[in-house]
């Protein structure tokens, strides 16, 4: 299983993520549908997926139904996917400032 | 994952934006890390297992901490406010500690440390320095080292690691998410957790962060229309002044939208007194410890606002609560027997999440089996899972073989019209055990009878409840964050007269 502060980049364009919580799906996690690699890895000349590119958001924190959570420290044109399913976007609550 | 990730992904989204305005300097979030990657090889070259910063704050706190963060070295902010042997007994305390101390207190320090260097010279090395190539620390590892404030006991190292913060940060903040316009005044101290807090959420907010390193209320109401602050934090104390200021002039902040408080018990008449004089503004009352990386529990605004003008008691209650947990903590409240009470029922406040270390140096992780824990903070939850905070449980008065939380006599004492502030103390006494003094300080040009203040008690609470004293200071010892000394009160107080 891939470990808990993980940094992975998009084999196809800019998106970067670094893993919040841990799962096994992870193992086959993709963006804009090739496997994302740990940063600085030789990246293979494959082409974003166009089922695949809806974009990764700046921030923005993805989930599946294993409970894994990936946060985007890089944002870039494909979509992130556990395999073939699509990953989701974890719904935040806003909360007043506060310190 | 390291907090030098929250500034990495502030200064890749937006490199140009102003982060700090601090004594008139300016930086960018490109600037900011830059300063912080030269600072983490000035660090890294003295060869320090530990930073420490004896200072005000201001820029150098966030430049220290993402520094320190990516020199992989943990840092600690200390109390600049202590006497010199005071400092130094703490900095004896970390790991070959690199001391960075603000000009003015290089004096009071002495020969405290080996690696010592000035504040600004620090400042300029780091500008100077050739950035080292930035470690990626262990998340499990200490980010931040911070001094309890010490009132009961000697002060306790609280470890932070970069998880705990992290945590923290990405589970109450969206990233990105201020408007372009906002800026956050802060002037809570930079050892204080809220500090630290503060220099992180911010930032990975987008929000400006303006420093006010020397509170003064008159300097804070005119820099928050100055830099058009539109969140602030004060503690107790300083929302006091800020309320006598605002009360006596004629001063609009209409930039300002939200204003929260925090880090000791604020009185319901004065959080009433700053919603009438500020109504366009959205209170917020946080609550948390060293222990938990700041906030664990928020009463919002709407909170505030539904519980100011509720006719019904149980919800206007709640504008004594402080609200509700922040995603990823979970709350219990445990009676003497370690059983979970029920809602409504008072006992001890544990809680539980990736922000909460419960860490010491020295001592190691107070957390149960199971992850939790134990704040000795007496509390309750009502139906809604609002949180009431009742004082410390080192605070309980046991009289005649009965638990008597002071907050239950203070915030009945505080709405009496002759009261400005009051802190409920027990004094030791053959007969009772402890016996009730409530210290009271009197609302300006009053001379308050003390056996009326007594009746008042009476007529709301149990008759187990009335202070067996009342005395009268000018005002009450307290922290810098407004946590009253209620040792020293009670070693203030001597001997009283038998009753």
């Amino acid at each position: 299983m891939v470990k808990n502060g993980t940094r992975l980049a998009s084999q196809v364009c800019d998106t970067q993520v670094i893993v919040v919580k841990s799962a096994d799906s992870l193992d086959d996690l993709r963006c804009g549908g090739a496997p994302m690699v740990p940063i600085g890895d030789e990246r293979s000349s494959v082409e974003i997926d166009a089922a695949f590119a809806g974009g990764a958001v700046m921030g923005k924190r993805y989930v599946d139904d294993a409970g894994a959570e990936v946060l985007v420290t890089k944002p870039g044109a494909g979509s992130l996917s556990v395999g073939q399913t699509p990953l989701q976007l974890k719904e935040v609550k806003p909360l007043p400032a506060s310190d | 994952m390291s907090v030098s990730l929250l500034l990495e992904m502030a200064a890749s989204n937006d490199p140009d934006r102003t982060a700090i305005v601090a004594d008139g300097v300016r930086l960018t979030t490109q600037e900011l890390s830059d300063l912080a990657d030269g600072g983490a090889a000035v660090i890294a070259a003295s060869g320090a297992g530990h930073v420490a910063y004896v200072g005000t704050g201001g820029a150098a706190l966030p430049v220290l901490i993402f520094a320190a963060a990516r020199a992989g070295v943990a840092f600690t902010p200390v109390n600049y406010r202590l006497a010199g042997d005071g400092i130094r007994a703490l900095i004896e305390r970390l790991p070959e500690p690199l001391v960075i101390v603000d000009d003015v207190y290089r004096d009071t320090l002495g020969d405290v440390a080996p690696r010592l260097t000035i504040t600004d010279e620090f400042l300029a090395a780091a500008r100077g320095a050739e950035p080292a190539i930035a470690e990626s620390p262990d998340p499990d590892s200490v980010a931040v080292v911070l001094f309890t404030s010490g009132t009961t006991s000697q002060p306790k190292a609280v470890e932070l690691s970069h998880n705990n913060l992290t945590s923290y940060v990405m589970g109450t903040v969206e990233f990105a998410s201020a408007e372009l316009d906002d800026a956050a005044l802060i002037c809570v101290p930079p050892y204080h957790i809220a500090g630290v807090g503060a220099a992180l959420s911010n930032l990975y907010a987008g929000r400006k962060m303006v420093y006010l390193n020397a509170f003064d209320a008159h300097e804070w109401v005119r820099l928050v229309n100055a830099e058009r602050v539109s969140t602030a934090t004060v503690v107790p104390t300083m929302l006091d002044r800020i309320v006598e200021v605002l009360a006596t002039g004629d001063h609009d902040l209409p930039s300002l939208r939200t204003l929260a408080y925090g880090g000791a018990k604020v009185g319901l008449p004065l959080v009433r007194r700053a919603m009438e004089l500020l109504p366009r503004v959205g209170f917020v009352n946080a609550y948390g410890l060293t222990e938990t990386s700041s906030t664990i529990a928020v009463l919002t605004p709407d909170d505030h606002r539904q519980a100011h003008s509720a006719s019904d008691s149980h919800v206007a209650k709640r504008l004594g609560s402080v609200g509700r947990p922040v995603p990823g903590i979970e709350v219990q409240i445990r009676d003497d027997h370690g059983a979970v009470c029920g809602p409504g029922d008072v006992g001890e406040l544990f809680v539980r999440g990736e922000q909460v270390s419960g860490r010491y140096t020295g001592i190691g992780s107070v957390l149960d089996d199971e992850g939790w824990f134990p704040t000795r903070d007496v509390a309750l939850l009502d139906e809604d899972g609002y949180l009431f905070i009742s004082g410390r449980s080192d605070d309980t008065i046991i009289r005649g073989g009965e638990n008597i939380a002071p907050a239950e006599l203070e915030e009945v004492l505080i709405e009496h019209a002759h009261v400005h502030d009051v802190a409920v103390v027990g004094v030791e006494d053959p007969h009772w055990g402890q016996v009730i003094v409530a210290v009271v300080v009197p609302a300006v040009g009053i001379d308050p009878d003390p056996e009326a203040l007594r009746d008042h008690v009476r007529t709301h609470l149990r008759g187990s409840r009335t202070p067996d004293h009342v005395v009268f200071r000018d005002e009450l010892p307290t922290t810098p964050t407004g946590k009253v000394l209620r040792r020293e009160l009670i070693k203030d107080l001597g001997e009283l007269p038998a009753r």
